[in-house]
């Protein structure tokens, strides 16, 4: 890309820039399967690889673990050891492609793996690109695919830091992700204040671990941090939002980490656009959305992404199929090589809305960065952001309630045709076999059989000893693990057995009180519905003699809890006592806390397409414990999925068209409320 | 057999599946449920048992943030790992808002789901202030019949913790070091004396050090020589939580000696001031005049049958007050 402006005029690029790269987010069933579809998509035109692995391998579980049940395969392709990677990157040229991998607490063990691939296909790792997302933060903030606390989390990504500038220079060993602040809630000003805390949080640990090197190879390590952003729907606003990071991030590496190099100092990002905003209803009108999300982040030249993926129009039904993700990688090329946004420089230099903008936007930005710092920076202001972000979530839900935020085809103009996207058996998604799993379990179990068992024992006792030797980096023994044919599950857990396990702040306890609270019904119709139906509670409480309890909570590895935890504050609002679990529990934990707890219904959400082995799982659990509660389900549920899941014995399934939260309790309490008629046994 | 009385019974056979449905019964404030916990309490009571309820009956109190429940979950595994059971009620501070709460700490305690030794229950604090939930004190005098170990964890520093020590039997402060509340609540008498101090977060180093000195000579300077100050660190490797459990198990034993006189004394203090509270807050000051004034009532309890439950002492002052 050429930074020259010897242009012929002021208003003319003298050649057309070279298009972002285009990825599609992808990875399903088995390493084979994804490897074919990789393939495909690489024929089609894509320039770049972008792999989405599955909650077990995201969070450090084998396949035939106990909490990867159901999971397997689900939302992405499951990599247990070097063989799995081997696969899926099977005539991949690696030397030449440029991989970006949404993998976060086990990104060292998964970036190990593709070096080893790499080394199988005679390519050394100096030659490698790409990018692991290995952003921590967030994870315990938005995404919950986090394995382990914070210190040792934030010292494996500043080892990876450490290792790869010096073995693997053209690799981004982390890619700061604002994406899915945003998709929990965050506000343009929370998305890039939280986003560069993170960043400082990150270089501040990096800096550490470089030790005397620090001032040598600071510079570097600056410029190969980059980006992952989110865009919305309101376009003019996300563009600015953009340039705002730009700015923040060359002041932030000029002043506080003495970085000169312009090139080192540019902000660099890929994205993806916003998920938060797409709908069930009406899904088609999604590519409009998807559309002019990407124009935010390809519009002007001055902050515009290196790298783009899109999500496909109906990922609010559940998970996309080949032909949806090639609609959306066929809107990146629409962009890039049929419109003209690429003959031009920046469109926005001299623009009094862009510049007002962008200053109110640094304005907002700099108040809360140096709120976070107030906290002790990014990693000890967790529960505050987390806390700030479940307000926002729970605010953009109020506004969407209340009609004063308009959501076409699920606020207003609801009235519809029948879709024919939707028509198929399907209903117009994915479905993954669910034979995956069983294949896989005996696939690993197969694998360590034939390995050779005291190697891997060897390099998994070197991998502890270095983890409490916590001056020594932990890249080169994850990288002879990984050789020695070492598994995902085998890898985290050698490091739980040090580092312990973690459970983040759940944000539930710090949200604040639905503003609408005090104003005695003022505030709306909303704010009416909510106060006759803590009227209702109120008796209900009186004739049960006390308080209608909920048990909120998510069964296996699926982290977003965003939807479970505006229903637990919903619910809290309404007048119930919630007993909030947060994420990863096995049916058995969900059962023991039911029973425990004498709660009256029990609330279950699952995004990640789990939820047809999962759920009747976690409700013969609670039969056995002799638990009679109502269970009442959210998340992405497919419509063909609901009956199967009534007939197991759930009272009620939510999907994202079920935008009111108001309406949903008052299904609960109601719920709650005909079950005690009928005499409990105790 | 009433549902109270068989409930009453299966905790005296120490049956632990019965813990659940009588949180149910003692949570509730419905009269045909009162009657029925009252029921509960009489089986279990001392006269029934014969003596006091074997359980230690342990409150674990601090202010928010030093590390109580990480602390807790480490102290969990440590008695399960000899075999005790262990019952824990978290009382949340979260104040109620628009009457309902979020109860978030039982996540924090990782526990084997399958492990039957085990139960642990959330409610929300009172709302009077320094208040356990309505039934908790019940709960825990109950339990304690049935788990070799019930703790009650509040949060609060000063104000809170009065009626954690009235009704348990070893009172822990749990504190991280550099935050100097609770050194000024001991030395401005705000805060009664806890049986046991723990500096939380001990992998700190030499804040912890001087945090746990500090402790140790404002108790000094009180007089108080006997209160220990531990140290502990729940992050991995965790250190002195074996120590921890043993104090605790030590402690019990103390209390059980000499024909469990110390123990006897501290639960029917417990039950006597437990009868005054809740008559207080149903009749009000207009039912401690009835039986003229607190010291008197007071010093009335204290001439009553020492085996008797705290409902049914609470049934003989209103006796009173209906015919003096």
């Amino acid at each position: 890309m050429s930074d020259q402006h010897g242009a012929p005029s002021d208003h003319r690029l003298p050649e057309r820039d070279r298009p972002w790269m285009m990825r599609t987010y992808a990875g399903h069933s088995t390493a084979k399967a994804s490897n074919e579809l990789y393939r495909k998509n690489l024929e089609k035109g894509q320039t770049g690889l972008s792999v989405a692995f599955d909650l077990p391998t995201q969070t450090g579980y084998d396949p035939d673990d106990e909490l990867a049940r159901g999971e397997v395969g689900k939302v992405g392709v499951p990599v247990s050891h070097r063989g799995d990677m081997a696969t899926l990157m099977d005539g991949i040229p690696l030397g030449e492609m440029n991989t970006s991998m949404t993998i976060n607490a086990t990104a060292a063990w998964l970036l190990a793996l593709y070096i080893v691939a790499a080394e199988e296909q005679g390519v050394a790792q100096e030659r490698l690109q790409g990018t692991t997302q290995n952003d921590i933060i967030k994870e315990f903030l938005a995404r919950g695919t986090y394995a382990f606390p914070p210190a040792p989390s934030m010292r494996l990504i500043a080892d990876m830091i450490a290792y790869t500038v010096e073995h693997v220079p053209r690799w981004n060993p982390i890619n700061i992700c604002s994406y899915h602040l945003q998709e929990a809630g965050a506000t343009p000003v929370q998305e890039i204040a939280y986003a560069m805390s993170n960043a400082i949080a990150v270089l501040d640990a990096a800096r550490e671990r470089l030790g005397e090197r620090a001032d040598e190879l600071m510079g570097q390590v600056f410029g190969r941090i980059s980006f992952f952003v989110n865009a919305g729907v309101r376009f003019v606003e996300e563009h600015a939002k953009l340039r705002a990071m730009g700015i923040l991030w060359e002041e932030l590496g000029r002043e506080r980490y003495g970085v000169q190099d312009p090139r080192l100092l540019r902000f660099r990002y890929g994205v993806q656009v916003n998920s938060l905003g797409l709908t069930e209803a009406q899904p088609e009108n999604n590519v409009q959305r998807i559309v002019l999300e990407a124009l935010a982040v390809t519009i002007g030249r001055d902050a515009r992404a290196r790298a783009i993926q899109l999500p496909a129009w109906n990922e609010a039904l559940g998970l996309p199929r080949p032909w949806d993700q090639q609609w959306s990688l066929r809107i990146q090329q629409v962009l890039a090589y049929e419109t003209d946004i690429l003959e031009y420089p920046d469109i926005f230099e001299g623009s009094k809305v862009m510049e007002g903008l962008v200053a109110e936007l640094l304005e907002g930005a700099r108040a809360e960065i140096a709120v976070v710092a107030e906290h002790g920076g990014a990693v000890e202001a967790v529960p505050y952001m987390k806390g700030a972000l479940v307000d926002s979530h729970r605010e953009r839900i109020r506004r969407i309630e209340a009609g004063e935020q308009i959501v076409v085809g699920q606020n207003r103009y609801t009235e519809t045709e029948i879709s024919p996207l939707t028509a198929d058996a399907e209903g117009g998604i994915l479905v993954v076999d669910h034979a995956v799993e069983a294949a896989q379990i005996e696939a690993v179990r197969r694998w360590r059989s034939t390995r050779e068992e005291a190697a891997v024992d060897a390099a998994l006792a070197e991998l502890a000893r270095v983890a409490r030797a916590e001056d020594e980096n932990l890249m080169p023994p994850t990288i002879a693990a990984a050789r020695a044919g070492a598994t995902t599950g085998e890898w985290s857990r050698t490091l739980r057995e040090v580092f312990g396990s973690y459970r983040a702040p759940t944000g539930v306890g710090e949200a604040s009180a639905t503003p609408a609270d005090d104003a005695d019904g003022a505030g709306g119709p909303a704010a009416h519905e909510l106060a006759e139906l803590r009227a209702q509670v109120a008796a209900l409480a009186e004739r049960l003699g006390r308080r209608p309890k909920i048990l909120v909570g998510k069964p296996g590895l699926d982290g977003h809890s965003n939807g479970a935890e505006q229903i637990a504050v919903r619910a809290r609002d309404v007048g119930m006592d919630v007993v909030y679990e947060g994420i990863r529990l096995t049916p058995a934990q969900i059962a023991a806390s039911a029973l425990q707890e004498g709660v009256h219904v029990i609330g279950l959400s699952i995004l990640s397409g789990s939820h047809r082995e999962l759920i009747p799982a976690v409700i013969e659990a609670l039969r056995e414990a002799g638990v009679q509660a109502p269970v009442v389900v959210g998340g992405i549920i497919p419509e063909q999925d609901v009956a199967p899941l009534e007939q197991a014995g759930v009272a009620a399934v939510y999907t994202p068209k079920d935008f009111d939260l108001t309406r949903i309790m008052r299904d609960i309490v109601a719920l709650v409320d005909e079950q005690s008629a009928v005499p409990a046994s105790a | 057999m009433s549902l109270g009385a068989e409930l009453g019974r299966r905790l005296r056979e120490r049956d632990l599946g019965a813990a659940p449905p009588t949180l149910n019964l003692l949570e509730s404030t419905t009269p045909a449920d009162r009657a029925q916990a009252a029921a509960l309490l009489g089986e279990v009571s001392p006269a029934r048992l014969r003596g006091e309820a074997a359980g230690h009956i342990v409150g674990v109190t601090g202010p928010p943030g030093a590390g109580k429940s990480t602390l807790l979950s480490a102290l969990l595994h440590a008695w399960r790992s000899r075999g005790r059971t262990v019952a824990m009620l978290a009382v949340d501070p979260s104040s109620r808002r628009s009457g309902g709460a979020l109860l978030g700490d039982r996540a924090r305690i990782e526990f084997d789901p399958a492990d039957r030794g085990v139960f642990i229950r959330s409610t929300a604090a009172g709302e009077r202030l320094g208040g356990l939930a309505w039934g908790t004190r019940a709960a825990a005098q109950a339990l304690a019949a049935a788990f070799d170990v019930v703790v009650i964890e509040t949060v609060g520093v000063g104000q809170a913790e009065t009626e954690v020590a009235e009704v348990a039997d070893t009172v822990v402060v749990v504190v991280q070091p550099g935050s100097g509340d609770v050194l000024q609540f001991l030395k401005s008498g705000i805060m009664e004396i806890p049986d046991l101090l723990v500096v939380t977060k001990a992998d700190l180093g030499q804040i912890a050090l001087s945090a746990r000195r500090d402790l140790s000579a404002a108790l000094r300077s009180l007089g108080r020589r006997s209160t220990q100050v531990l140290a502990v660190s729940s992050l991995p490797p965790p250190t002195g939580i074996d120590e921890l459990r043993e104090s605790l198990d030590e402690r019990r034993r103390e209390l059980g000696r000499d024909g469990a006189r110390a123990l006897t004394a501290r639960r029917l203090r417990a039950r006597r001031a437990g009868a005054l509270t809740d008559f207080t807050v149903e009749h009000g000051q207009r039912g401690l005049r009835a039986l003229g004034g607190r010291r008197a009532a007071e010093h009335w309890l204290a001439a009553q049958e020492p085996t008797l439950d705290e409902p049914a002492l609470r049934a003989l002052l209103e006796g009173r007050m209906a015919s003096p």
